[in-house]
């Protein structure tokens, strides 16, 4: 019986080819909008904890208060430069320690301007932050201590600011004062955020707090931990010396963090997955018009539809045949509509996703939901007009209008 | 009246509605009709032609009073037994054609057997034997709309006996047809009845319809007024 009531829904499904393929076009577009930027936003998730884990398991970064973010928390001071010295007195097992000073400044030489982000920082920097130079050289522990005005430039800054010219030895300008590039920094590309890390310009520390911030804050420091150390011990360390030198009771809690790559990528995807729900939430919305849009021509249809059962019940098919057969015939329509959506939806997921630059990822839970739930308004919206049509007396059915 | 009659409707009355608005469309109605009979309902609308109709049909049930068909009491039935017994035994022929739309005029008459899980072949066969037997040959992938009334109503003809039914039900099966029309289309009830002994319950209200029945039956207001072949059923 089952078989034949299919038979019949499909038959019933290809002789009305227009209505059918207008009942399910809203579920189409909203299964293929839920899809598309749920698995977008999969993709940027994704794409973000890729470039963090690029960043290397082996480091660790210590900011002021318990919240990450710019800015320091009120009541959490900043470090100091002699927090950064008693870390490398004391934690011997680290690979490089590099204090962090960012500002943003526009950079000027003689034929351009370009406004980008100043680091003060030390040598170890580069180390720990997986920088490798494509030419010149990094500064000097002179350099450094002199506070002189030298800098290592970023390949974005280089192109903005010299174009085919090579800038070693040339002077650019930031604020008041001149500095002479004396290195280049091989390129990176895009960071996790979308911010291109190669918009940099850095150079030592002191020169940094000297001429641009004016203080002798540091905003962060960045350890990275040589290969076969535990992290967990470093932390530990890093943790019970700051503790210790911020002069913190055993009862308060820490006014600073020490977050490992992992817990970056915890921070960052978390805001990421947020946004792919909020999208998902308002194609969600597009969703539920179309199944508004399937239970409308439901509706329409039925004078035709209840004729339609009263022919079939006097002719001799029981109720609960021709209600199986409404019901298959939704399923297989809002199957059929999602189905589709899922095509689409994988298709301009793939297009977009190359646009866009994050990996397609395939993910069976929303497809799998988004089928489910297609099938669902196929049986609310199809199937209850028609249970109410099938109840009536044939002889009803036959002379309704 | 014997026991051999096929169709036996004895003080069968039906009531619409209740109290003061109650209708008492049939006001006990006796009836017998003999196998392979072609009995002409007529009478004024109102007059309990079309109720009686549907009650012979099993498609309703009297207030009171009972329906024997083939001596089994139909008003005693479960309405899936009531199904059963259309699907087996009776074909319907309506005013209004009551085809499906936008189905081809051989999947029309295919409906009934699918309902009796006939396979697959032996089913289309059947439906194409019984369009070429109401002269709707070549006309097998036609949908309603493509067909002119007679032919519409020939096709409903094909799918009331394509399952050779005991009892063929004609609701007005001229009502929305023209003269000359009308005449083929009673030529073919006609030519069932006598051929293959199908016993035919026709409604009309058009005399020269009625004309082609064995037997006329007239209501007025509920009750039988006249039968013109009550005293030829044995």
């Amino acid at each position: 019986m089952l078989w034949n009531t299919l038979l019949l829904a499909l038959r019933a499904i290809r002789r009305n080819l227009m209505r059918s393929f207008l009942t399910i076009l809203g579920i189409v577009i909203g299964i293929a909008a839920v899809v598309t930027l749920v698995t977008l936003g999969n993709g940027a998730t994704r794409s973000v904890s890729d470039q963090i884990a690029a960043m290397g398991t082996n480091q660790l970064m210590v900011v002021p208060g318990q919240r990450f973010g710019p800015g320091s928390e009120l009541g959490a001071p900043s470090f100091k430069i002699a927090d950064v010295d008693a870390m490398r007195a004391q934690i011997t097992s680290a690979r490089g320690i590099a204090p962090v000073v960012s500002k943003a400044v526009t950079a000027v030489n003689q034929t351009h301007a370009w406004s980008t982000q100043v680091t003060g920082t030390n040598d170890e920097y580069f180390l720990a932050g997986n920088w490798e130079m494509a030419a010149g050289r990094s500064f000097s522990d002179t350099e450094e201590r002199a506070g002189k005005a030298v800098c290592v430039i970023g390949e974005t800054v280089r192109d903005k600011l010299f174009g085919r010219e090579s800038p070693m030895g040339s002077e650019i300008r930031l604020k008041g004062f001149s500095c002479e590039v004396i290195g280049l920094l091989k390129s990176k590309g895009q960071a996790a955020m979308g911010q291109d890390q190669d918009d940099t310009v850095v150079m030592p520390l002191r020169t940094v707090q000297r001429r641009l911030s004016g203080s002798q804050d540091i905003g962060r420091i960045m350890v990275s931990v040589a290969q076969g150390v535990s992290m967990d011990a470093i932390k530990l360390q890093l943790t019970s010396l700051l503790r210790e030198r911020r002069k913190i009771g055993e009862s308060e809690d820490d006014d600073f963090r020490v977050m490992d790559t992992r817990q970056l990528a915890e921070t960052l995807t978390g805001t990421t997955r947020i946004l792919t729900m909020l999208l998902g939430a308002v194609a969600a919305v597009s969703l539920l018009v179309g199944g508004i849009g399937i239970m409308n021509i439901m509706l329409v249809s039925v004078t035709e539809r209840t004729r339609e059962i009263g022919i079939r019940l006097a002719i001799g098919a029981f109720e609960r045949e021709v209600l199986l057969q409404f019901l298959i015939e939704a399923v297989v329509l809002s199957g059929i509509g999602g189905l589709l959506g899922i095509a689409l939806a994988t298709g301009a997921s793939i297009g977009l996703a190359g646009l866009m630059d994050v990996p397609y990822l395939f993910d069976p839970g929303i497809n799998l939901l988004s089928l489910l739930f297609s099938a669902a308004i196929g049986v609310i919206f199809g199937f209850f007009p028609a249970r109410r049509a099938a109840s009536l007396n044939p002889i009803d059915a036959l002379r309704y209008e | 009246m014997s026991d051999e009659a096929l169709i036996r409707l004895s003080a069968v009355a039906k009531t619409y509605g209740q109290g003061q608005a109650a209708f008492h469309a049939l006001k006990g109605i006796d009836l017998s009709i003999a196998a392979g009979d072609f009995v002409a309902i007529m009478g004024p609308s109102g007059s309990g032609k079309s109720t009686t109709m549907n009650i012979l049909g099993c498609l309703d049930t009297p207030t009171s009073g009972s329906y024997q068909f083939q001596g089994v009491h139909v008003e005693r039935l479960a309405p899936r037994a009531r199904t059963l017994l259309r699907r087996h035994f009776l074909g319907f022929v309506f005013q209004g054609f009551n085809l499906l739309a936008r189905t081809t005029a051989l999947e029309n008459v295919e409906l009934p057997l699918i309902y009796r899980r006939e396979p697959v072949a032996k089913r289309r066969a059947a439906a194409r034997a019984a369009l070429a037997q109401v002269g709707l040959e070549g006309w097998e992938h036609h949908s309603p709309a493509e067909l002119s009334g007679g032919q519409q109503q020939r096709v409903a003809i094909a799918r009331a006996i394509v399952t050779r039914p005991v009892v063929l039900l004609a609701d007005e099966p001229t009502g929305n047809l023209d003269t000359r029309t009308s005449q083929e289309i009673m030529n073919l009830i006609s030519g069932y009845n006598r051929d293959q002994g199908i016993t035919v319950l026709m409604v009309t209200h058009e005399p020269d319809i009625a004309a082609h029945a064995k037997r006329v039956i007239r209501f007025v207001d509920g009750r039988v007024a006249s039968d013109d072949g009550n005293g030829e059923v044995s």
